[in-house]
């Protein structure tokens, strides 16, 4: 089953392999993995999607727990929790079709951030759901590129 | 006053009170060594970076303190890598330094560079590179400190040679730095009187006890809590002795080639107390038939340990010491008399045996004498194979830190560098290893370790002419089609003891293996013995690899 992880981690060199080690060493694809700075610059916080049986998850996030440089390790999972992905997408985007793709995009409430001449780009930001949702509708479009960043999220209220 | 980086180093170590760092010198550690020259630390040359990690183990084995280590870079840093996942393995206290490229030539392919932190990644507790000279002393403070505290393991730091030339002027912090690092030692009072009332209750207990008694020692507390509960009690190979197999609630050591009355004991349990073990598939055998109707109670320092490979009804978390020092006010004795019965009665009926006729001497046999030979106070290191279980099912052990061994990694090769530390650590213990004709090559150049250090190291060659380990699963697994196994062209191991300066005896018949030990034993230089054994003989009882541990092959007759 899918898992949500994060990590509070020391923003040092080698963390991030250290980590990413422990779930390539057992064969687990990362499906998304994102870091950044919090709001103390010496830590970091790591934002981990993963797929794989419950039972060696939960052995992975116990050894996540025992690298030196990590402070703290919640699995989201089953808990409540707000995320967010960030998206760019760049579509064809000739004349005519323009009208129909700003639509799609304000009911996303996305945002079109360049534009050329047989092309723009979309910024949307959202869950996974509402990202895939918006791309499943710009599809017969022609969709150029995607970029994305991955989840990040917080558990809801306070703890 | 300036100072290198060199120089911080070797005063740290000196403050630290190291007494022996192991290893080799390079060209990315001149500095380092040029440091050592003048400083009251005694460094230990070894012949290969690998024997110089084993020796630095055994070192830390044998006394508790941490070993230390030192080699240069590149292929210097390659060689230790076995040792380093060896001590990770056993969670040794090692503190491993590397040399390194000088910081602007990292990446770039230099000559001797390897990526030392990404090679050492998963086989160390921690790893660092120091890229700047005012770390240096945090990072040597905080390496000591994770490699021997919590569970024990590896540190590698990666020193690149422009560091240890750089200068710096006043002190530099060497406080601990460490948010993310706070090992649990006292266990949770709820949980101990859990495990205290599970086992008042229980009618038919085991204690199962790892490589964790020695390396908390409390040997003494696990003797005190098991006479006091009355519990039998079983090791692991790595747990052999902590505690005393003399003892009537001793029952040896358990898992594949543990004795039947431990695994019969373990199979029938209804609580199993395992304390300091990891449940790991040479104990457990098919996990579904392990302890099948036990209820399990795990006091382990590594949280990662607990339900790791079988599911635990009272996890523990903490210092096994701390946790039945709590633990053993609250236990009651309960006779379990039944219990004992049927323990017994095993014991009469499947003791370890061996059939000693013929000419040619049993290595049963060979170890049972040196055991006798050195009335059981000596420490024994081991190679890997069927010398290591030999080792460890014929001596008898009592107290700790007399048995060294690979359990873990298994790696051929560690039991005669291992033996130098431990001798060196302990110079007044009497030091063997017993060893296999296939392993003893593997890091036979510290022949010349020994021999410069005057160190009274015996080598207990039981030589079958296999890899025998190998050929015994071929034997009874693959139709004996011995496939690579037999080792033809062994030299005259005599003659290359004498060669190196050491000394060398042959043994062939029965009747000569105790003279010959006693000989060697009187000897303070480093002894070879070399006793040819039958080669096709075969380490019993053992549990087929996959399969429930009561199903045991061989001299259950």
């Amino acid at each position: 089953m899918k898992h949500l992880i994060s990590a509070t981690v020391e923003n040092k060199v080698g963390v991030l392999a250290r980590i990413v080690g422990l779930f390539s060493g057992r064969g687990f694809n990362i499906d998304s993995l994102c870091v950044g700075e919090t709001e103390n610059p010496s830590l970091s916080r790591l934002t981990i999607v993963v797929n794989g049986d419950d039972a060696i998850l939960e052995q992975v996030r116990k050894q996540l727990g025992k690298v030196i440089d990590v402070i703290k390790v919640t699995d989201m999972t089953g808990q409540p929790y707000v995320e967010r992905d960030l998206m760019l997408v760049k579509i064809n985007a000739p004349p005519g079709k323009r009208g129909e793709i700003l639509e799609i995009v304000d009911i996303f409430r996305g945002k079109i951030v360049d534009a050329g001449l047989k092309d723009v780009i979309v910024e949307l930001s959202g869950t996974e759901d509402k990202l895939e949702a918006m791309l499943k509708l710009l599809q017969p479009y022609g969709i150029k590129e995607v970029a994305r960043t991955g989840q990040i999220a917080m558990l809801r209220g306070t703890k | 006053m300036a100072k290198t980086g060199s120089q911080i180093l070797v005063d740290f170590l000196v403050n630290k009170g190291v007494e022996y760092v192991f290893g080799i010198p390079g060209g990315a550690v001149l500095p380092l060594f040029d440091a050592l020259y003048d400083s009251p630390i005694k460094f230990i040359l070894n012949r290969h970076e690998q024997g110089a990690g084993h020796a630095a183990d055994g070192y830390s084995r044998a006394t508790g303190k941490v070993g230390v280590c030192l080699v240069t870079s590149g292929p210097g840093a390659t060689n230790l890598t076995t040792a380093v996942a060896t001590a990770f393995m056993d969670s040794v206290p090692l503190v491993a330094i590397t040399g390194q490229v000088k910081r602007p030539l990292i990446g770039n392919d230099a000559f001797q560079e390897a990526d030392v932190m990404g090679i050492t990644r998963s086989i160390t507790k921690h790893s660092y590179l120091v890229k700047d000279l005012k770390d240096l002393p945090r990072v040597l403070n905080e390496a000591f400190y994770i490699a021997s505290t919590g569970r024990c393991g590896p540190v590698v730091i990666d020193l690149p040679v422009d560091v240890t030339m750089e200068c710096c002027d006043g002190l530099l912090p060497e406080e601990i730095n460490l948010p993310g690092y706070k090992p649990c030692y006292q266990g949770n009072p709820r949980q101990i009187k859990l495990a205290a009332e599970a086992i008042d209750k229980a009618q038919r207990p085991v204690v199962y006890a790892g490589g964790g008694i020695i390396l908390s020692g409390c040997h003494r507390e696990l003797l005190e809590f098991a006479e006091k509960a009355r519990l039998p009690v079983t090791t692991t190979l790595m747990g052999l002795g902590g505690f005393p197999e003399t003892h009537e609630l001793s029952l040896g050591m358990l898992g594949m080639h543990g004795t039947p009355y431990a695994n019969y004991a373990v199979t029938e349990s209804d609580l199993l107390i395992a304390i300091g073990a990891r449940f790991d598939d040479r104990v457990t055998g098919k996990l579904e038939e392990f302890a099948p109707h036990a209820k399990i109670i795990h006091i382990d320092i590594d949280p990662t340990s607990i339900s790791k490979n079988i599911q635990v009804d009272i996890p523990v978390v903490g210092d096994a010491r701390s946790i039945l020092q709590e633990l053993i006010p609250q236990v009651h004795y309960v006779e379990r008399k039944e219990w004992f019965e049927k323990i017994l009665e095993w014991k009469r009926k499947y003791p370890l045996s061996y059939d000693n006729s013929g000419e040619a001497p049993k290595p049963q046999y060979i170890v049972e004498q040196i055991c006798e030979a050195t009335r059981g106070e000596a420490i024994i290191t081991t190679e890997v194979g069927q010398n290591q279980m030999w080792a460890a099912q014929f001596y008898t052990y009592t107290k700790p830190r007399t048995f060294i061994s690979s359990g873990g990694l298994g790696t051929m090769g560690y039991g005669f560098p291992a033996a130098l530390g431990a001798q060196l650590g302990c110079p007044d213990k009497t030091v063997i290893d017993i060893a296999g004709d296939g392993s003893f090559q593997m890091n036979i150049q510290e022949l010349a370790t020994a021999v410069h250090y005057k160190l009274p190291v015996k080598v207990a060659i039981l030589n079958n002419g296999y890899l025998g380990m190998v050929r015994q699963w071929q034997e009874l697994f693959y139709k004996k089609r011995y496939s690579q196994t037999k080792l033809d062209d062994n030299p005259d191991f005599v003659k290359v003891a004498e060669a190196y300066g050491a000394r060398g005896f042959l043994v062939e018949r029965k009747q000569d293996v105790r003279p010959t030990l006693e000989k060697a034993l009187s000897i303070k230089e480093p002894v070879v013995i070399d006793f040819r054994i039958a080669g096709e003989e075969n380490v019993f009882p053992m549990v087929p690899a996959g399969q429930a541990i009561y199903k045991m092959i061989g001299s259950l007759a």
